[in-house]
Protein backbone atom coordinates (compact mmCIF):
# COMPACT_ATOMS: atom_id res chain seq x y z
CA UNK A 1 0.00 0.00 0.00
CA UNK A 2 2.87 2.54 0.74
CA UNK A 3 4.90 1.44 -1.99
CA UNK A 4 1.65 1.75 -4.20
CA UNK A 5 1.48 5.74 -2.86
CA UNK A 6 5.37 6.18 -3.31
CA UNK A 7 5.44 4.97 -6.55
CA UNK A 8 2.58 7.10 -8.32
CA UNK A 9 3.61 10.73 -6.20
CA UNK A 10 4.20 12.88 -9.02
CA UNK A 11 -0.20 12.03 -10.07
CA UNK A 12 -0.66 13.23 -5.85
CA UNK A 13 1.22 16.44 -6.70
CA UNK A 14 -0.91 17.07 -9.76
CA UNK A 15 -4.31 16.18 -8.62
CA UNK A 16 -3.92 18.78 -5.39
CA UNK A 17 -2.95 21.30 -8.03
CA UNK A 18 -6.16 20.91 -10.49
CA UNK A 19 -8.53 20.97 -7.59
CA UNK A 20 -6.86 24.31 -5.95
CA UNK A 21 -7.08 25.61 -9.77
CA UNK A 22 -10.66 23.96 -10.10
CA UNK A 23 -11.55 25.64 -6.77
CA UNK A 24 -10.59 29.11 -7.68
CA UNK A 25 -12.22 29.52 -10.78
CA UNK A 26 -15.53 28.19 -9.45
CA UNK A 27 -15.58 30.14 -5.85
CA UNK A 28 -13.69 33.24 -5.88
CA UNK A 29 -15.72 36.58 -7.21
CA UNK A 30 -13.14 38.54 -8.28
CA UNK A 31 -12.74 37.96 -12.54
CA UNK A 32 -8.47 38.08 -11.90
CA UNK A 33 -8.33 35.14 -9.04
CA UNK A 34 -10.34 33.31 -11.73
CA UNK A 35 -8.26 34.02 -14.44
CA UNK A 36 -5.09 32.65 -12.33
CA UNK A 37 -7.22 29.48 -11.00
CA UNK A 38 -7.51 28.64 -14.74
CA UNK A 39 -3.94 29.15 -15.21
CA UNK A 40 -2.85 27.23 -12.14
CA UNK A 41 -5.41 24.06 -14.07
CA UNK A 42 -3.30 24.87 -17.19
CA UNK A 43 -0.17 24.56 -15.95
CA UNK A 44 -0.85 21.58 -13.59
CA UNK A 45 -1.99 19.33 -16.97
CA UNK A 46 1.17 20.69 -18.51
CA UNK A 47 3.47 19.16 -16.21
CA UNK A 48 1.11 16.01 -15.91
CA UNK A 49 2.12 15.63 -19.34
CA UNK A 50 5.64 15.58 -19.43
CA UNK A 51 5.63 13.73 -15.65
CA UNK A 52 3.87 10.87 -18.25
CA UNK A 53 7.43 10.75 -20.41
CA UNK A 54 10.26 10.28 -18.37
CA UNK A 55 11.67 7.12 -18.00
CA UNK A 56 14.03 5.44 -15.27
CA UNK A 57 17.49 5.94 -16.17
CA UNK A 58 17.07 8.00 -18.92
CA UNK A 59 18.60 11.28 -20.02
CA UNK A 60 17.74 13.98 -22.15
CA UNK A 61 16.50 13.84 -25.38
CA UNK A 62 19.38 15.04 -27.64
CA UNK A 63 21.89 12.81 -29.26
CA UNK A 64 25.16 14.21 -28.16
CA UNK A 65 28.26 13.42 -30.44
CA UNK A 66 30.89 12.43 -27.37
CA UNK A 67 28.40 9.51 -26.32
CA UNK A 68 28.39 5.99 -27.89
CA UNK A 69 27.06 5.56 -31.79
CA UNK A 70 24.08 2.84 -30.98
CA UNK A 71 20.77 4.91 -30.02
CA UNK A 72 18.40 3.07 -27.81
CA UNK A 73 15.38 3.97 -26.97
CA UNK A 74 15.27 2.69 -23.57
CA UNK A 75 18.20 5.33 -23.11
CA UNK A 76 16.22 8.82 -23.43
CA UNK A 77 13.07 9.73 -22.45
CA UNK A 78 10.34 10.21 -24.52
CA UNK A 79 10.16 13.31 -26.66
CA UNK A 80 6.47 13.48 -27.78
CA UNK A 81 5.05 14.70 -24.58
CA UNK A 82 7.81 17.78 -24.50
CA UNK A 83 6.99 18.92 -27.94
CA UNK A 84 2.55 18.70 -27.54
CA UNK A 85 2.91 20.66 -24.53
CA UNK A 86 5.52 23.06 -26.10
CA UNK A 87 2.24 23.75 -28.01
CA UNK A 88 0.17 23.96 -24.99
CA UNK A 89 2.14 26.25 -23.29
CA UNK A 90 2.26 28.74 -26.29
CA UNK A 91 -1.71 28.49 -26.63
CA UNK A 92 -2.05 28.98 -23.04
CA UNK A 93 0.17 32.38 -23.61
CA UNK A 94 -2.18 33.39 -26.31
CA UNK A 95 -5.58 32.46 -23.70
CA UNK A 96 -3.73 34.63 -20.88
CA UNK A 97 -3.34 37.65 -23.20
CA UNK A 98 -6.66 37.72 -24.84
CA UNK A 99 -8.41 37.02 -21.51
CA UNK A 100 -6.66 39.76 -20.04
CA UNK A 101 -7.60 42.35 -22.77
CA UNK A 102 -11.16 41.06 -22.19
CA UNK A 103 -10.50 42.31 -18.58
CA UNK A 104 -9.73 45.28 -18.69
CA UNK A 105 -12.85 46.10 -20.99
CA UNK A 106 -14.82 44.84 -18.40
CA UNK A 107 -13.25 47.73 -15.99
CA UNK A 108 -13.56 50.01 -18.50
CA UNK A 109 -17.25 49.56 -19.00
CA UNK A 110 -18.45 48.36 -15.56
CA UNK A 111 -15.75 50.26 -13.23
CA UNK A 112 -15.62 47.06 -11.15
CA UNK A 113 -14.02 44.09 -11.34
CA UNK A 114 -16.03 41.54 -8.69
CA UNK A 115 -18.59 39.16 -10.45
CA UNK A 116 -22.45 39.65 -8.39
CA UNK A 117 -21.41 43.89 -8.85
CA UNK A 118 -21.18 43.32 -13.18
CA UNK A 119 -25.37 43.58 -13.76
CA UNK A 120 -26.63 42.92 -17.07
CA UNK A 121 -26.57 46.11 -20.36
CA UNK A 122 -30.51 46.21 -20.04
CA UNK A 123 -30.12 47.66 -16.15
CA UNK A 124 -26.56 49.08 -16.60
CA UNK A 125 -27.37 50.88 -20.18
CA UNK A 126 -24.18 52.89 -21.83
CA UNK A 127 -23.80 56.51 -20.98
CA UNK A 128 -25.65 58.87 -24.11
CA UNK A 129 -23.23 60.31 -26.62
CA UNK A 130 -21.33 63.32 -25.17
CA UNK A 131 -22.18 61.82 -21.24
CA UNK A 132 -18.14 59.77 -21.30
CA UNK A 133 -16.33 56.96 -23.71
CA UNK A 134 -16.52 53.54 -23.67
CA UNK A 135 -13.48 53.63 -21.02
CA UNK A 136 -15.38 54.90 -18.34
CA UNK A 137 -15.75 58.76 -17.80
CA UNK A 138 -12.79 60.75 -18.03
CA UNK A 139 -12.06 64.56 -17.56
CA UNK B 1 -22.97 31.35 -1.04
CA UNK B 2 -20.42 29.79 -3.41
CA UNK B 3 -18.72 28.07 -2.03
CA UNK B 4 -20.20 25.25 -0.08
CA UNK B 5 -21.31 23.86 -3.84
CA UNK B 6 -17.43 24.32 -4.95
CA UNK B 7 -15.92 21.83 -2.13
CA UNK B 8 -18.57 19.16 -2.72
CA UNK B 9 -17.67 19.34 -6.21
CA UNK B 10 -14.08 19.51 -5.50
CA UNK B 11 -14.43 16.28 -3.27
CA UNK B 12 -15.77 14.14 -5.94
CA UNK B 13 -13.72 15.16 -8.33
CA UNK B 14 -10.28 14.51 -6.18
CA UNK B 15 -12.06 11.20 -5.20
CA UNK B 16 -12.89 10.22 -9.10
CA UNK B 17 -9.26 11.40 -9.88
CA UNK B 18 -7.34 9.46 -7.01
CA UNK B 19 -9.62 6.49 -8.53
CA UNK B 20 -8.69 6.46 -11.26
CA UNK B 21 -5.16 6.76 -10.47
CA UNK B 22 -4.92 3.16 -10.20
CA UNK B 23 -4.94 2.67 -13.95
CA UNK B 24 -2.22 5.73 -14.78
CA UNK B 25 1.58 3.66 -15.27
CA UNK B 26 4.06 3.83 -12.39
CA UNK B 27 6.24 6.61 -12.55
CA UNK B 28 9.31 6.13 -15.08
CA UNK B 29 7.89 2.69 -16.39
CA UNK B 30 9.58 2.31 -19.83
CA UNK B 31 6.92 0.32 -21.13
CA UNK B 32 4.00 1.84 -20.86
CA UNK B 33 1.48 2.94 -23.77
CA UNK B 34 3.19 6.14 -24.11
CA UNK B 35 6.63 5.03 -25.09
CA UNK B 36 5.43 2.22 -26.98
CA UNK B 37 4.17 3.00 -30.37
CA UNK B 38 5.66 5.48 -32.43
CA UNK B 39 8.24 7.45 -30.30
CA UNK B 40 10.87 4.67 -30.01
CA UNK B 41 11.13 5.71 -33.90
CA UNK B 42 11.36 9.07 -33.44
CA UNK B 43 14.21 8.37 -31.06
CA UNK B 44 16.33 5.71 -33.33
CA UNK B 45 15.33 7.55 -36.47
CA UNK B 46 16.50 11.23 -35.73
CA UNK B 47 20.16 11.76 -36.85
CA UNK B 48 19.93 9.64 -39.83
CA UNK B 49 16.62 11.29 -40.95
CA UNK B 50 17.06 14.17 -40.34
CA UNK B 51 20.60 15.18 -38.90
CA UNK B 52 19.54 17.54 -36.15
CA UNK B 53 20.97 15.68 -32.88
CA UNK B 54 17.56 17.34 -30.59
CA UNK B 55 14.69 14.85 -30.99
CA UNK B 56 12.09 17.57 -29.70
CA UNK B 57 13.32 20.47 -32.35
CA UNK B 58 13.30 17.19 -35.15
CA UNK B 59 9.91 16.06 -33.83
CA UNK B 60 8.43 20.10 -33.96
CA UNK B 61 9.50 21.04 -36.66
CA UNK B 62 9.65 17.92 -39.25
CA UNK B 63 7.60 15.69 -38.15
CA UNK B 64 5.05 17.27 -36.96
CA UNK B 65 5.62 20.54 -38.91
CA UNK B 66 1.95 20.96 -39.65
CA UNK B 67 1.22 21.12 -35.83
CA UNK B 68 3.39 23.87 -35.34
CA UNK B 69 2.13 26.22 -38.39
CA UNK B 70 -1.11 26.24 -37.01
CA UNK B 71 0.31 27.03 -33.74
CA UNK B 72 1.97 29.95 -34.89
CA UNK B 73 -1.23 31.12 -36.71
CA UNK B 74 -2.62 30.66 -33.42
CA UNK B 75 -0.46 33.14 -31.49
CA UNK B 76 -0.51 35.36 -34.64
CA UNK B 77 -4.72 35.53 -34.30
CA UNK B 78 -3.95 35.95 -30.47
CA UNK B 79 -2.14 39.41 -31.04
CA UNK B 80 -4.58 40.66 -33.77
CA UNK B 81 -7.34 39.83 -31.40
CA UNK B 82 -5.84 42.03 -28.67
CA UNK B 83 -5.31 44.69 -31.15
CA UNK B 84 -9.32 44.27 -32.05
CA UNK B 85 -10.35 44.57 -28.30
CA UNK B 86 -8.48 47.22 -26.92
CA UNK B 87 -7.83 50.07 -29.88
CA UNK B 88 -10.87 52.24 -30.23
CA UNK B 89 -12.66 54.83 -32.09
CA UNK B 90 -11.22 57.96 -29.85
CA UNK B 91 -13.02 61.30 -30.49
CA UNK B 92 -13.71 60.53 -34.17
CA UNK B 93 -10.16 59.65 -34.77
CA UNK B 94 -9.89 56.51 -36.43
CA UNK B 95 -8.34 52.86 -35.14
CA UNK C 1 0.27 56.83 -10.83
CA UNK C 2 2.97 56.21 -12.45
CA UNK C 3 5.95 58.90 -12.49
CA UNK C 4 9.03 59.29 -14.70
CA UNK C 5 11.62 58.05 -12.65
CA UNK C 6 14.73 58.47 -14.83
CA UNK C 7 17.30 56.02 -12.80
CA UNK C 8 21.34 56.21 -14.34
CA UNK C 9 22.39 53.17 -13.03
CA UNK C 10 19.37 51.23 -14.75
CA UNK C 11 19.34 53.08 -17.82
CA UNK C 12 23.24 52.08 -18.51
CA UNK C 13 23.12 48.80 -17.40
CA UNK C 14 19.97 48.36 -19.76
CA UNK C 15 21.59 49.85 -22.90
CA UNK C 16 24.67 47.55 -22.29
CA UNK C 17 22.74 44.39 -21.66
CA UNK C 18 20.22 44.82 -24.34
CA UNK C 19 22.85 43.96 -27.84
CA UNK C 20 23.97 40.99 -25.91
CA UNK C 21 20.21 39.87 -24.80
CA UNK C 22 19.19 39.77 -28.75
CA UNK C 23 22.50 38.18 -29.54
CA UNK C 24 21.70 35.48 -27.01
CA UNK C 25 18.03 34.60 -28.19
CA UNK C 26 20.12 34.08 -31.82
CA UNK C 27 22.17 31.74 -29.80
CA UNK C 28 19.13 29.85 -28.33
CA UNK C 29 17.58 29.82 -32.22
CA UNK C 30 20.16 28.66 -33.73
CA UNK C 31 21.34 26.35 -31.77
CA UNK C 32 18.22 24.89 -30.96
CA UNK C 33 19.18 21.75 -33.22
CA UNK C 34 21.65 20.37 -31.12
CA UNK C 35 20.84 21.83 -27.29
CA UNK C 36 17.53 22.98 -25.66
CA UNK C 37 15.95 26.08 -27.69
CA UNK C 38 14.17 26.40 -31.04
CA UNK C 39 12.15 29.65 -32.34
CA UNK C 40 9.77 29.91 -29.89
CA UNK C 41 12.20 30.24 -26.61
CA UNK C 42 14.86 32.55 -28.71
CA UNK C 43 11.24 34.87 -29.62
CA UNK C 44 10.45 35.58 -26.28
CA UNK C 45 13.98 36.10 -25.23
CA UNK C 46 14.07 38.90 -27.95
CA UNK C 47 11.01 40.14 -26.95
CA UNK C 48 12.68 40.50 -23.56
CA UNK C 49 15.07 42.91 -24.58
CA UNK C 50 12.44 45.24 -26.27
CA UNK C 51 10.33 44.89 -23.05
CA UNK C 52 13.44 46.23 -21.22
CA UNK C 53 13.69 49.38 -23.26
CA UNK C 54 10.22 50.28 -22.03
CA UNK C 55 11.17 49.19 -18.23
CA UNK C 56 14.34 50.89 -18.23
CA UNK C 57 13.28 53.96 -20.60
CA UNK C 58 9.68 55.20 -21.92
CA UNK C 59 7.48 54.03 -23.84
CA UNK C 60 8.13 57.03 -26.69
CA UNK C 61 11.84 55.40 -26.83
CA UNK C 62 10.57 52.05 -27.92
CA UNK C 63 8.32 53.26 -30.02
CA UNK C 64 10.95 55.36 -31.96
CA UNK C 65 13.18 52.52 -31.80
CA UNK C 66 10.54 49.49 -33.09
CA UNK C 67 7.83 51.80 -34.85
CA UNK C 68 4.34 50.30 -34.79
CA UNK C 69 3.88 49.81 -38.70
CA UNK C 70 7.34 47.61 -38.70
CA UNK C 71 5.47 45.47 -35.26
CA UNK C 72 2.49 44.88 -37.70
CA UNK C 73 4.82 43.78 -40.95
CA UNK C 74 6.82 41.40 -38.23
CA UNK C 75 3.61 39.63 -37.04
CA UNK C 76 2.74 38.88 -40.42
CA UNK C 77 6.61 38.15 -42.25
CA UNK C 78 6.75 35.20 -39.66
CA UNK C 79 3.84 33.36 -40.38
CA UNK C 80 4.33 33.60 -44.34
CA UNK C 81 8.14 32.74 -44.14
CA UNK C 82 6.69 29.33 -41.72
CA UNK C 83 4.09 28.84 -44.97
CA UNK C 84 6.70 30.16 -47.59
CA UNK C 85 8.93 27.64 -46.71
CA UNK C 86 6.16 24.38 -47.32
CA UNK C 87 4.95 26.50 -50.46
CA UNK C 88 8.22 25.99 -51.66
CA UNK C 89 7.82 22.53 -50.82
CA UNK C 90 4.74 22.08 -52.89
CA UNK C 91 6.27 23.99 -55.78
CA UNK C 92 9.28 21.82 -56.45
CA UNK C 93 6.85 18.43 -56.45
CA UNK C 94 6.35 17.11 -53.29
CA UNK C 95 4.22 17.30 -50.39
CA UNK C 96 3.44 20.48 -48.09
CA UNK C 97 6.44 21.11 -45.77
CA UNK C 98 8.26 17.93 -47.32
CA UNK C 99 11.97 19.76 -46.67
CA UNK C 100 13.56 16.70 -48.63
CA UNK C 101 13.38 18.27 -51.78
CA UNK C 102 15.00 21.57 -51.01
CA UNK C 103 17.81 19.60 -51.94
CA UNK C 104 17.09 20.68 -55.27
CA UNK C 105 17.61 24.43 -54.58
CA UNK C 106 19.66 24.26 -51.77
CA UNK C 107 23.55 23.14 -52.63
CA UNK C 108 23.45 20.06 -50.01
CA UNK C 109 22.41 16.63 -49.97
CA UNK C 110 18.85 14.96 -49.26
CA UNK C 111 19.11 14.37 -45.06
CA UNK C 112 20.84 18.11 -44.63
CA UNK C 113 18.29 19.78 -46.89
CA UNK C 114 15.89 18.57 -43.65
CA UNK C 115 18.25 20.63 -41.44
CA UNK C 116 18.32 23.73 -43.38
CA UNK C 117 13.98 23.39 -43.70
CA UNK C 118 14.18 23.18 -40.03
CA UNK C 119 16.21 26.39 -39.77
CA UNK C 120 14.00 28.26 -41.74
CA UNK C 121 10.63 27.58 -40.28
CA UNK C 122 12.29 28.26 -36.89
CA UNK C 123 13.36 31.54 -37.95
CA UNK C 124 9.46 32.70 -39.33
CA UNK C 125 8.41 31.18 -35.90
CA UNK C 126 10.78 33.62 -33.25
CA UNK C 127 10.25 36.59 -35.70
CA UNK C 128 6.23 35.97 -34.94
CA UNK C 129 6.48 34.96 -31.92
CA UNK C 130 8.52 38.35 -30.85
CA UNK C 131 6.77 40.45 -32.94
CA UNK C 132 3.54 39.47 -31.23
CA UNK C 133 4.92 39.14 -27.42
CA UNK C 134 5.97 42.69 -27.96
CA UNK C 135 2.41 44.44 -29.17
CA UNK C 136 0.13 42.27 -26.72
CA UNK C 137 2.66 43.97 -23.99
CA UNK C 138 2.22 47.33 -25.28
CA UNK C 139 -1.61 46.74 -26.21
CA UNK C 140 -2.22 45.46 -22.29
CA UNK C 141 -0.22 48.56 -20.28
CA UNK C 142 -1.62 51.43 -22.67
CA UNK C 143 -4.90 49.91 -22.57
CA UNK C 144 -4.59 49.83 -26.09
CA UNK C 145 -3.84 54.02 -26.33
CA UNK C 146 -0.49 54.27 -27.53
CA UNK C 147 -1.07 55.13 -30.86
CA UNK C 148 -0.44 58.28 -31.06
CA UNK C 149 -0.61 59.23 -27.22
CA UNK C 150 3.58 59.64 -27.16
CA UNK C 151 5.54 61.15 -24.03
CA UNK C 152 2.96 61.97 -21.68
CA UNK C 153 3.18 60.37 -18.44
CA UNK C 154 -0.86 58.77 -18.29
CA UNK C 155 0.18 55.84 -20.87
CA UNK C 156 -0.62 52.76 -18.49
CA UNK C 157 -2.34 54.82 -15.81
CA UNK C 158 -5.45 53.97 -14.62
CA UNK C 159 -8.69 56.17 -15.67
CA UNK C 160 -11.24 55.94 -13.16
Amino acid sequence: MLEYIISKYNYWMYIVLILIGFYAMMAKNNLMKKLIGMGIFQWAIICYFMSIGSKKGGTIPIISEHGSGIIRAIDFINPLPHVLMLTAIVVGVATTGISLAILISIYGRYGTLEEDEITPPHLNPLPRRGEGTLKGNRK
Amino acid sequence: MKKAPAFIVIIIMGFLLVYSAEEFPKWGDPNQPASLHVSPRYIEKTVEETAVPNMVTSVLADYRGYDTMFETSVIFTAGITVMLLLRRKRNGKRV
Amino acid sequence: MVREFEDVIIQTLARFLIPFVQLYSLYVLIHGHGSPGGGFQGGCILAASFILIVIAYDLKEAKRRFPEKTLLIFCCLGVFIYAATGWACLLLGSNFLDYGVLSDILPTGHVKARYYGMAMIETGVEIAVMAVMFSIFLDLTTKGEHEGILGETDAGVHHK
